[in-house]
């Protein structure tokens, strides 16, 4: 607004003045137009008037806004442009950086300046139903065509609030050429891996990555949960309660105890300066038989030359080793002008095998749909992936979970590098520091 | 701050004809200037009317009355005779306001409330985000095809039972059998008559209405009532909670329990038991007291505060030492090849701060970091892990990081320094250190302080380094807080604020603006202390 007076001190030219008369023009061109929608979406509440008026076929039909990212765009543009056929209604995907995505979602939807639709992992949940800016979806009976840990996944206080397209988890990744037979236990995995080492075929018996600052319970928790350690238990209605922290129990103080015999100090198994890159980079070269790690790392094992075989996750304990699963879907705005429209779409669209196909061959990541799993699980290390996966724990989307990441990994991270007296005094602190941040 | 205010004053200083300056009287504008001049303030006004038809449809009454207020003194500044130099001072003054001033305000607005996750919103929105959650499918009640009618401006959902016989009804009036007019080929129930049967385009334009519907299942309210959220597809749902709008709280329908406004932006229970979603109230100086009062924080807080200081005071030191060295260094007039010496001691500087930090943090890996594992021929340094060799690090890095600005700094003051003083220095025969102690520094110093002093104010604030080299690591022990050795004030507030069990803008704004105060009482005493240097001119 500022910028155009200023111009207004300059001295005036024929080309000046034309450029304002112009603009003039279009300032109240754009005023009345912008009048009459906005008259015209306040008056479509009010029945009567729009209802009689609304014979045209598709002139005034709602357009959708969907938040995605590049990698998904592309994958739901085919299903878009069938939908647009089918019903007149434009889906308009708006590529965003997947990191913002979230957070820019609580802030906008309140205004109600924020998209129909958004993509994205489950564990946002927590966080988008206390603010109040996600609404339930109602899959029906449809959401018997889903992996079952993909909508429990999506249900958050007993209810759905998304439809799931993908569940990820992780896996432990062999390459086939140093150690032939698959392991079932941890300390099978760790003696081949030794092996390995010792024939001279290897350099290292294992690799996870581990961020320097972090550690990384993510990848360790399968080894977590075998020993019998939970990070929280699940209440009544299933899902996780918050009030319930899993972590101080024996199998804990175990997992703890394990992590710096398994360190830096002891035998070396996991080693604190190897991070996610390294692993990868060792890995890829053939420098270590075992890499505990996610379906993201595969293309680049495969074309880096490893004879890739995925294998359950190797057990520490007499648990079972549940990984966290991380599962996503789409989810409709509690703002949202559109609601109807977006519901179709996302219930009875996004739900069909040809777009969670689609979505499959794009991201790679297991369909949640268990039609298109099936024909995507031709492909025997996308069939171990989702089939450890059934097996495994959706990661907690309650707000809480965020308390307990720093801590957590801070201390795996301190017990692998060693040098810690007491093992299981060390996890014990920890866990009374996340209860006292959950309680506050 | 500095950034607007540079704007005001050179609007200030923008080239006046000093002719009209003198003269009392207001000459005539030529008729073209005349009708340029009503053209674009039409231009301005045209998208402030639109911007205030805007406001006054979503009752934002407050942004109005400013905006209308700097509409209006726009008009006036712009239409009467006179004043120019309010005519430029305007623009200038308008985005100090809106960049600085607005920016500020707002922030210390947000330090007293409780803004953060699950109080984002009005009270209004949370009220109706917890009722639309409540609203639970009943357990085994079956899906309805689902045809939507309307007549007279009402809408009517229209069902057929699984044994055939249609059912319609709406909000107040429930399901009821009725004959249906037209069947679909699978039987089901589309069309009743008197009544219009929506097709797909006619629901998108009534999408609010017709997902709004609630027909009762039965005369029984608490049997539930059926609603479609795509049109197509109808369920039973029952609420879990019932909102009570003369008393204001939520009743669980299976408990009993009611959640009561508590006066901290949410309904809670008796006992504490709270629902998800709140809304944003003032909170007064709640956020102020719990920065020095929460023991988990103010144990941290002055070792973090003595290293911030230390961190900026050093990061000054080093590089404005080694950038000053090598534009001396550079400035000889006899050395040859100054331009390449000169851009690849630019280079560092040209890289973003963030992405350094990253490479520096993978170089300084103990085992496979490329300074231990080449340099120091497989030593075995923990450079990130140990407290005070981080601490060396992260001011190791940021040397390297920061050099180059003062380099450049430098190498302009030096080149403008009279070449006089200095022969005349040399002919007394003082020795190339005197001249540089007595005579060049202190030169130096008159026009480079102010910049060392930005630059402290900088580094006191210098997010990046800190936070992608070592995240604030090695973590301190004794605190529930993410907070380490070589965490400064900004990282540590971010990692207070939003590191916790969710995002808290109002704690955030409140930390800010303490560390607001640091700087400014230390820029100002600063500033004030360079005074005395240039008297040395």
């Amino acid at each position: 607004m500022k910028v155009r007076s200023e111009t207004l001190n300059k001295s005036v030219t024929r080309r000046a003045f034309a450029i304002g008369s112009l603009g003039t023009a279009a300032a109240a061109a754009l005023a009345a137009c912008s009048g009459g929608t906005s008259t015209a979406s306040s008056s479509s509440a009010s029945t009567s008037a729009a209802a009689s008026s609304s014979s045209a076929p598709t002139g005034a039909a709602a357009t959708l806004t969907l938040w995605t990212d590049a990698e998904r765009s592309p994958a739901l543009k085919d299903i878009a442009a069938k939908f647009k056929a089918d019903k007149g209604i434009e889906v308009k995907l708006v590529v965003k950086d997947f990191a913002s995505v979230r957070d820019d979602f609580i802030t906008q939807a309140p205004t109600g300046k924020g998209p129909d639709i958004i993509v994205g992992p489950h564990d946002w949940l927590g966080k988008l139903v206390q603010n109040g800016v996600v609404a339930p979806v109602q899959l029906g009976d449809k959401a018997s065509l889903f992996n079952p840990v993909a909508v429990k996944a999506f249900t958050y206080e007993g209810q759905v609030y998304g439809l799931p397209y993908a569940v990820e988890n992780i896996g432990l990744l062999r390459n086939k050429k140093i150690i032939p037979e698959a392991a079932t236990t941890f300390e099978e995995v760790v003696a081949a891996g030794k092996k390995a080492v010792a024939a001279g075929d290897a350099k290292y018996p294992f690799l996870v990555g581990l961020d320097p600052k972090q550690a990384d319970p993510y990848h360790l928790y399968p080894l977590q949960t075998s020993l019998g350690s939970v990070v929280f238990e699940t209440g009544a209605d299933g899902g996780y309660d918050a009030t319930k922290l899993g972590l101080d129990t024996e199998g804990g103080a175990a997992f703890a105890k394990k992590l710096a015999e398994w360190g830096d100090k002891g035998t070396k198994v996991f080693n604190s300066n190897i991070t996610a890159n390294i692993a990868k980079e060792k890995f890829n070269k053939g420098e270590s038989g075992y890499f505990l790690s996610g379906p993201w790392n595969v293309p680049d094992a495969v074309k880096g030359g490893v004879d890739l075989v995925v294998d359950p996750l190797p057990t520490a304990g007499d648990k079972p080793a549940q990984p966290f699963v991380g599962v996503n879907g789409f989810m409709i705005s509690a703002k949202s002008k559109n609601a109807l429209a977006a519901n179709e779409f996302v219930v009875n669209y996004l739900s069909l095998a040809e777009a969670q196909d689609s979505l499959f061959d794009q991201g790679g990541r297991p369909p949640a749909l268990i039609e298109s799993f099936d024909k995507a699980a031709a492909d025997p290390i996308v069939k171990a992936f989702g089939e450890i996966g059934t097996n495994g724990l959706p990661m907690p989307a309650i707000p809480q979970m965020d308390a307990v990441w720093a801590d957590w990994g801070a201390t795996e991270l301190k017990l692998i590098k060693g040098g810690v007296a007491d093992p299981a005094a060390e996890w014990k602190k920890m866990a009374a520091n996340i209860a006292a941040k959950i309680k506050s | 701050m500095s950034g607007a205010s540079a704007v005001g004053t050179l609007e200030a200083e923008s080239p006046q004809p000093p002719v009209k300056k003198q003269r009392k009287q207001h000459a005539p504008d030529s008729v073209l200037g005349t009708l340029a001049k009503i053209a674009l303030l039409g231009i301005v006004d045209a998208v402030a009317v639109y911007v205030l038809i805007q406001l006054a449809s979503q009752h934002e009454w407050l942004i109005f009355a400013v905006a209308l207020a700097v509409t209006l003194v726009i008009n006036w500044i712009y239409l009467r005779r006179g004043g120019l130099p309010a005519k430029y001072l305007a623009p200038g003054v308008f985005f100090l306001l809106l960049f600085q001033v607005f920016v500020m305000a707002y922030s210390t607005y947000i330090a007293f409330t409780n803004y953060g996750d699950g109080h984002n919103s009005s009270k209004e929105d949370a009220i109706t985000s917890i009722q639309l959650a409540a609203q639970e499918r009943v357990p085994d009640s079956p899906q309805y095809a689902n045809t939507v009618l309307e007549k007279d401006g009402t809408f009517y959902l229209l069902v057929t039972e699984p044994d055939g016989t249609a059912k319609l009804g709406t909000t107040g009036e429930p399901l009821h059998e009725v004959t249906p007019s037209t069947t679909s080929s699978t039987g089901q129930a589309t069309g009743v008559d008197g009544y219009r049967t929506l097709a797909f385009t006619d629901l998108l334009q009534n999408q609010q209405a017709v997902t709004a519907v609630k027909a009762p299942i039965s005369d029984n309210p608490a049997d539930g009532s059926l609603a479609t959220s795509d049109g197509s597809t109808a369920y039973v749902f029952a609420p879990k909670l019932k909102y009570d709008a003369a008393a204001d709280t939520f009743t669980d329908t299976t408990t009993g329990a009611v959640y009561k406004d508590n006066g901290q932006g949410a309904f809670a229970t008796a006992d504490g038991q709270q629902l998800s979603t709140g809304w944003k109230i003032d909170v007064g100086f709640l956020n102020f007291q719990r920065a020095f009062t929460d023991p988990n924080l103010s144990g941290p807080l002055w070792q973090v505060t003595l290293w911030t200081f230390a961190f900026a005071f050093f990061s000054v030191l080093t590089t404005f030492a080694l950038g000053l060295f090598l534009a001396i260094a550079f400035n000889r007039a006899d050395l040859r090849g100054k331009r390449i010496y000169r851009v690849l001691m630019i280079l560092p500087y040209a890289f973003p701060a963030f992405l350094s930090g990253l490479v520096w943090s993978g170089l300084l890996n103990p085992e496979f970091g490329f300074i231990n594992n080449t340099l120091l021929g497989g030593a075995d340094i923990p450079w990130l892990t140990d407290p005070w060799l981080a601490k060396f690090s992260v001011l190791l890095v940021n040397l390297w990081l920061g050099y180059p600005y003062m380099f450049l700094v430098c190498t302009g003051a030096l080149q403008s320094l009279p070449e006089e003083v200095d022969e005349a220095a040399r002919m007394d025969g003082a020795s190339a250190w005197r001249i540089f102690r007595s005579i060049k520094l202190p030169l130096l110093l008159v026009s480079i302080a102010p910049l060392l002093i930005s630059s402290f104010a900088f580094n006191f604030n210098n997010f990046n380094v800190i936070y992608m080299l070592t995240g604030g690591g090695p973590r301190f022990d004794g605190t529930t807080y993410d907070v380490g050795a070589t965490d400064i004030l900004i990282t540590m507030v971010y990692k207070v604020a939003f590191g916790g069990t969710g995002r808290d803008y109002g704690l955030a704004s409140a930390l800010a603006i303490i560390i607001f105060i640091i700087v400014a009482v230390i820029s100002t005493v600063s500033f004030n202390k360079t005074k005395s240097l240039e008297e040395i001119n």
